[in-house]
């Protein structure tokens, strides 16, 4: 198998991680759900480090931001499909 | 249910079965780690174990602080023990802790003797406990039959995909052969408690659980944050790495609880496990060190620590294996470490074959193999203070 862009834990979640070094803007990545090895793809909108977060649909704020089909917190800036999720637009809703 | 794999490892006078074979030289205080760390640098096959406590202490931090003190020197991995304190009364405490156990234990104080003969009437006892514990060889043990310890640290995204679920996997497969496990981080399953707490054995077990968890987030974490504990949980490394909120943190952290096993007992912290193999929660801090010196103190000999972003630690008496599923901490510190399962990310490598490259590892280690931790020398030994001294 081709070596995935972009994990995804659940079929639920709405947010997948990079685990590639130096991906770029604009790259069609090769996303893999680990839960059942489907895989889709997806273009990266910027170019997002290993270990981060990208969107996999539009989300607004207050949504909630779904990853190993738990909730991880919730969006506190808009963010396209796409595009990097982090500290800047999600937020925890515990403390 | 045994899986047949045997290590060479030493049989202590109780029957439990270590992996090291230290002489510790051990301080009731911080005003006795000079003399420790003395008959330590004189005498040969010793470590000295300083820390910055032990005074005036009371309640239940004075508990914890003599059952942390007890279960360092009872730990299997220590052969014999010297104990140091400034008087005679609390480190005869400590003594009779560790001679509970059988193994060759003897205590010194300073008060009216003074550092240089207390140092040099140490070090004679030091030298003799140091012959005994050389002349020891390492006999056949049942894998199962070691206690393995986890909590992971400079955590990532990649914990939760590859370096947790590789721990997870090991538990699933040894804990049911007879092994003791133990987690902890207490305020570190925010965010999962719910999932944690569903995967106690017994209703009483799962209550025990949520009343230590609650606990955790109305005495610690409400008591004293001036802030929503950005860039405290999740650390700054962490969100380098990725991590952004706590929850996500969190379920990233009990992936390394497996699938299948539940938790038997809620321990206090380094209080021992006694309701035979399984797996335990134990109520820690978050912090590498504090969490490894208490489960060391518990009696668990091995540890196992997943790390994301490249955390180091080390302890003194308990060898800490590292393992890494991201592939830029492995091309960046890859002298920290011990079992690589980056392969996962790359989907070259399965959750179960990590599983036994871990417990290779693990096998390797107990019969002598230093890790990467042991051999740059990190020692870090950090008890946990509840509150301030009297």
């Amino acid at each position: 198998m081709t070596t995935p862009h972009l994990l995804v834990h659940d079929p639920k979640d709405n947010v997948g991680v990079v685990v590639v070094e130096g991906l770029e803007a604009r790259t069609e990545m090769l996303c893999v759900v680990t839960h059942d090895n489907s895989d889709f793809r997806l273009v990266a909108r910027q170019a997002v480090p290993i270990g981060h977060k990208v969107a996999l649909r539009d989300l607004k704020a207050g949504d909630t931001v779904i990853k190993y089909g738990q909730d991880i917190g919730r969006i506190v800036a808009d963010v396209g499909q796409g595009e990097h999720v982090h500290v800047h637009n999600l937020k925890t809703k515990r403390w | 249910m045994s899986t047949g794999k045997k290590i060479w490892a030493y049989r202590r006078e109780n029957g439990r079965v270590g992996v090291r074979n230290y002489v510790a030289i051990l301080p009731v205080d911080d005003i006795s780690n000079a003399a420790c760390v003395a008959v330590a640098n004189h005498i040969q096959g010793t470590i000295a174990l300083p820390h910055a406590y032990g005074r005036l202490q009371f309640g239940e931090d004075l508990d914890l602080h003599f059952r942390t003190m007890i279960g360092t020197g009872a730990n299997p991995n220590v052969a014999a023990c010297i104990v140091i304190g400034i008087e005679p009364h609390w480190t005869q405490k400590i003594v009779d802790g560790i001679a509970a156990t059988g193994k060759p234990v003897a205590g010194f104080w300073i008060e009216g003797n003074g550092d240089i003969a207390t140092i040099a009437a140490a070090s004679r006892k030091a030298k003799e406990f140091v012959h005994q514990a050389s002349g020891q060889v390492r006999v056949e043990c049942d894998l199962e039959e070691l206690w393995i310890a986890a909590k992971c640290g400079e955590s990532d995204t990649t914990t939760g995909l590859a370096s947790c679920p590789t721990v997870g996997n090991m538990y699933d497969k040894l804990i049911p052969a007879g092994l003791y496990g133990c987690f902890g981080e207490t305020s570190e399953l925010t965010g999962a408690e719910h999932l944690a707490a569903a995967r106690a054995a017994t209703p009483e077990v799962r209550e025990k659980f949520m009343t230590t968890w609650q606990a955790y987030q109305d005495d610690v974490i409400e008591a004293h944050k001036t802030s929503d504990l950005s860039e405290s949980q999740p650390t700054k490394g962490n969100i380098a790495g990725g991590l952004t909120t706590i929850e996500e943190k969190a379920l990233g952290n009990l992936e390394k609880i497996g699938k299948k096993v539940s938790f038997i007992d809620v321990l206090e912290p380094a209080e021992a496990p006694a309701r035979g193999p399984g797996l335990y929660f134990m109520d820690t801090s978050s912090a590498a060190a504090e969490c490894c010196t208490l489960q060391a103190a518990a009696g668990y000999v091995l540890h196992i620590f997943p790390t994301g972003q490249g955390n180091v630690i080390g302890n003194p008496i308990m060898p800490v294996i590292k393992v890494t599923g991201n592939p830029r901490t492995v091309r960046l510190m890859s002298e920290h470490v011990d079992v690589d399962v980056s392969g996962i990310v790359r989907r070259e490598m399965t959750i179960d074959q990590a599983g036994d490259a871990l417990i290779d590892m693990i096998v390797r280690t107990a019969n002598g193999r230093y890790t990467a931790a042991e051999a740059l020398g990190h020692q870090e030994f950090v008890m946990t203070k509840l509150y301030r001294s009297a």
